[in-house]
């Protein structure tokens, strides 16, 4: 019987396989940031050993930098102490840092594709959840805990049971003003921020077949938002011919040899999933979330759902949720004022999000009382947008182009969004104060934030092209 | 942290929420220390304090009513971000259990690696569980590890939970993943002769 590409990669990497035992999965890229991987230097200290393959460890300062005047020190006490250690810790254990000031330096999973180190067939893991974002390239990639990260350093290995297989097909194409961030949250919002638990997802179908890399990592990066272990995408000319030329891919021989071996990454016709399910491009408009976790999203033109429709169980955490958010059961959002929008993170942070943004506000200006910011994923991405003037259309527009971070899509850093106030973010999470304490948070693709951006309300982009 | 986890006859502490995110067991703005200590006080901490550090006298962890080592919480508990900052929070709290009807897959592994015991109930138990402990906010919970069962003592009702065996041995003899995978490292030198890249 045949293999899912799942299978295939996740087989090729098992180092032990014992019954009653977790798999000993080998890992062939491990990125660190500065948050997640402190404990976990301080545990191989305690143990005495040292980092096993520091190579196949890359490290860069992304969640907790600010994104103005980078610089210079790091104001806050604790952030810098944070970004030292890491600094320290990747010097004293032989492990590469892109740190700030590094012409490398960026959202990890932003900087991990683009410098070519992200390639098909690989196992990759990160102490952040949203590793899953690497599995556009038909790779293994999922997040795990500091433990994990100790884990990996001290043996390039991580002990993990095999999650089960889903496939997740969409068919046909997309309307105008559509983006793969909209794909991604009509998925979450039909199957629940649990509806993939203990899964590990592949994208297919036509609809996704079309997307570019940058499209396809705003997808496989949402996976775990539905609680999948992570996502992929088998790897195809649109991927080889992104990575190709990139500084980390392999040249030369060693890229035909490697061409061959991801020529053969795919699901067998007949493999197995666990479970399919099957949706169609056509169905899918301008998403925006309404609550807080991200499967409670909708069309940007539908309505919140009323109390009738939802199981007598489910409304307190409902009510809750709309409280926290300050709406009503029923109502629509379109025309609902924002004050704040994001444009960032691993999920829409790379140069085709800042060109499409760039496109659609050319010539127009932000409303009156909106902040926007702009918070590019990566020094790369930061400099080409340089160099091809779209920060002058933004400075034009009246948004702010910051530097490199993870920024307000976490807010460990002080890109807080005030207490109270409306966000639409191109980011993951519309977490209780995720964007900051009390704030409220609209996910959306970049084109409706930016449609926000210009009209100062939540808008159907689709008017406005 | 206590390394060993087999049995416990505990109270329990009842947050009844679906979608119990990390973010609201351990805010980001938390994540700044550099340590795996000290992060019990700041446990649910938008939920727990209002902006001015005063207690919100309607959350649960500010009644003196309740108390106990044992967490019980809506499904889908610790989605979200795989920050482990929400299981070492638990564990400074002094919590040992969750349970839940349903766990995010990376909170369960970090709970497990740090001796937390992460117990799925059906949806029919935990709706009794809470209603014990509205009952009465005494309501003691027994978990048993070696036998695989939780059990609410006031009415005798329980439930068998499952747990990997693996995990199992590590929790009940303080075990940890690292230990047994250093204990590979031929296997992992050997694996590494057949990988047909360098990469």
């Amino acid at each position: 019987m045949g293999k899912t590409l799942f299978d295939k990669i996740w087989d090729s990497h098992i180092v032990m396989s014992k019954p009653g035992h977790p798999d000993a999965v080998y890992i062939n890229t491990h990125f660190i940031h500065e948050v997640t991987s402190p404990q976990a230097f301080d545990g191989l200290r305690k143990r005495g050993i040292p980092v096993f393959r520091p190579a196949k460890t890359r490290a860069t300062a992304d969640h907790n930098v600010p994104t103005l005047h980078q610089d210079q020190p790091i104001k806050e006490a604790l952030s810098r102490h944070q970004v030292e250690m890491l600094t320290k810790n990747t010097s004293e254990y032989g492990v590469e840092l892109y740190g700030l000031g590094h012409r490398y330096q960026g959202i990890v999973h932003v900087i991990g594709p683009e410098l070519g180190i992200t390639l098909p067939g690989m196992t990759i893991v990160c102490g952040d959840s949203h590793t899953s974002t690497h599995g556009a390239f038909g790779a293994v990639a999922f997040g795990i805990g500091t433990s994990e990260v100790e884990q990996v350093l001290a043996t390039q290995c991580i002990l993990q049971y095999k999650p089960k297989r889903m496939k997740i097909e969409v068919s046909g194409q997309l309307g105008k003003g559509v983006l793969s961030k909209d794909i991604i949250l009509y998925i979450i919002s039909k199957i629940s921020a649990s509806g993939a638990t203990g899964y590990f997802v592949e994208y297919a179908g036509e609809a996704i077949r079309n997307l570019s890399m940058e499209a396809r990592m705003t997808i496989c990066n949402m996976s775990i938002e539905m609680g999948a272990r992570g996502g992929l995408i088998a790897p195809d000319s649109t991927t080889f011919d992104y990575i190709k030329g990139r500084e980390f891919a392999p040249k030369g021989a060693d890229w035909d040899k490697a061409l061959e071996y991801w020529k053969t990454l795919y699901s067998d016709a007949d493999a197995t999933f666990d479970k399919v399910l099957t949706f169609d491009a056509a169905d899918i408009e301008p998403q925006i979330t309404y609550g807080t976790n991200p499967g409670m999203g909708m069309g940007v033109t539908r309505h919140i759902p009323a109390l009738e429709q939802l199981e007598e169980k489910e409304r307190p955490s409902f009510k809750k949720s709309l409280e926290y958010m300050d709406l009503q059961p029923g109502a629509e959002l379109l025309g609902k004022k924002v004050d704040y929008v994001f444009i960032g993170s691993c999920t829409n942070s790379r140069i085709e999000d800042l060109r499409l943004v760039a496109d659609f506000v050319k010539g127009k200006h932000k409303a009156d009382d909106v902040v926007v910011w702009i918070v590019p994923g990566s020094k790369q991405v930061e400099a080409q947008a340089k160099e091809e003037g779209i920060d002058k259309v933004f400075a034009e527009a009246g948004f702010q182009l910051r530097e490199p971070g993870c920024s307000a899509c976490l807010a460990m850093n002080e890109d807080k969004v005030p207490a109270g106030m409306y966000c639409i973010s191109t980011s993951n999470r519309n977490f209780e104060g995720r964007q900051g304490p009390n704030a409220r948070t609209f996910l959306a693709s970049p084109l409706t934030a930016a449609a926000a951006a210009i009209t100062g309300k939540v808008a159907d982009v689709r008017e406005l092209l | 942290m206590s390394k060993i986890f087999q049995h416990l006859v505990s109270p329990a502490v009842p947050v009844p929420i679906e979608n119990i995110d990390t973010d609201q067991i351990i805010p980001a703005r938390f994540l700044k220390a550099t340590t795996r200590e000290g992060f019990g006080e700041n446990l649910f901490r938008d939920w727990r304090y209002e902006a001015d550090n005063t207690p919100k006298a309607d959350f649960v962890m500010n009644n003196p009513l309740y108390s106990g080592e044992i967490l019980v919480a809506g499904k889908n508990f610790g989605c979200g971000s795989s920050r482990e900052h929400a299981a070492w929070a638990i564990a400074d709290a002094g919590f040992k259990v969750v349970v839940s009807s349903f766990f995010a897959d990376i909170f369960k592994n970090n709970a497990l690696n740090n001796f937390i015991l992460p117990i799925q109930v059906t949806e029919a138990f935990l709706d009794k569980i809470f209603e014990a402990i509205s009952a009465n906010p005494k309501a003691a919970l027994e978990v048993d590890l070696e036998n695989q069962f939780i059990r609410i003592v006031a009415t005798g009702e329980k439930e068998s939970f499952d747990i990997n065996q693996y995990k199992k041995t590590c929790l009940m003899n303080g075990y940890d993943d690292i230990d047994y995978l250093l204990s590979l490292r031929k296997e992992i030198e050997q694996y590494e002769t057949t990988r047909p890249f360098n990469f």
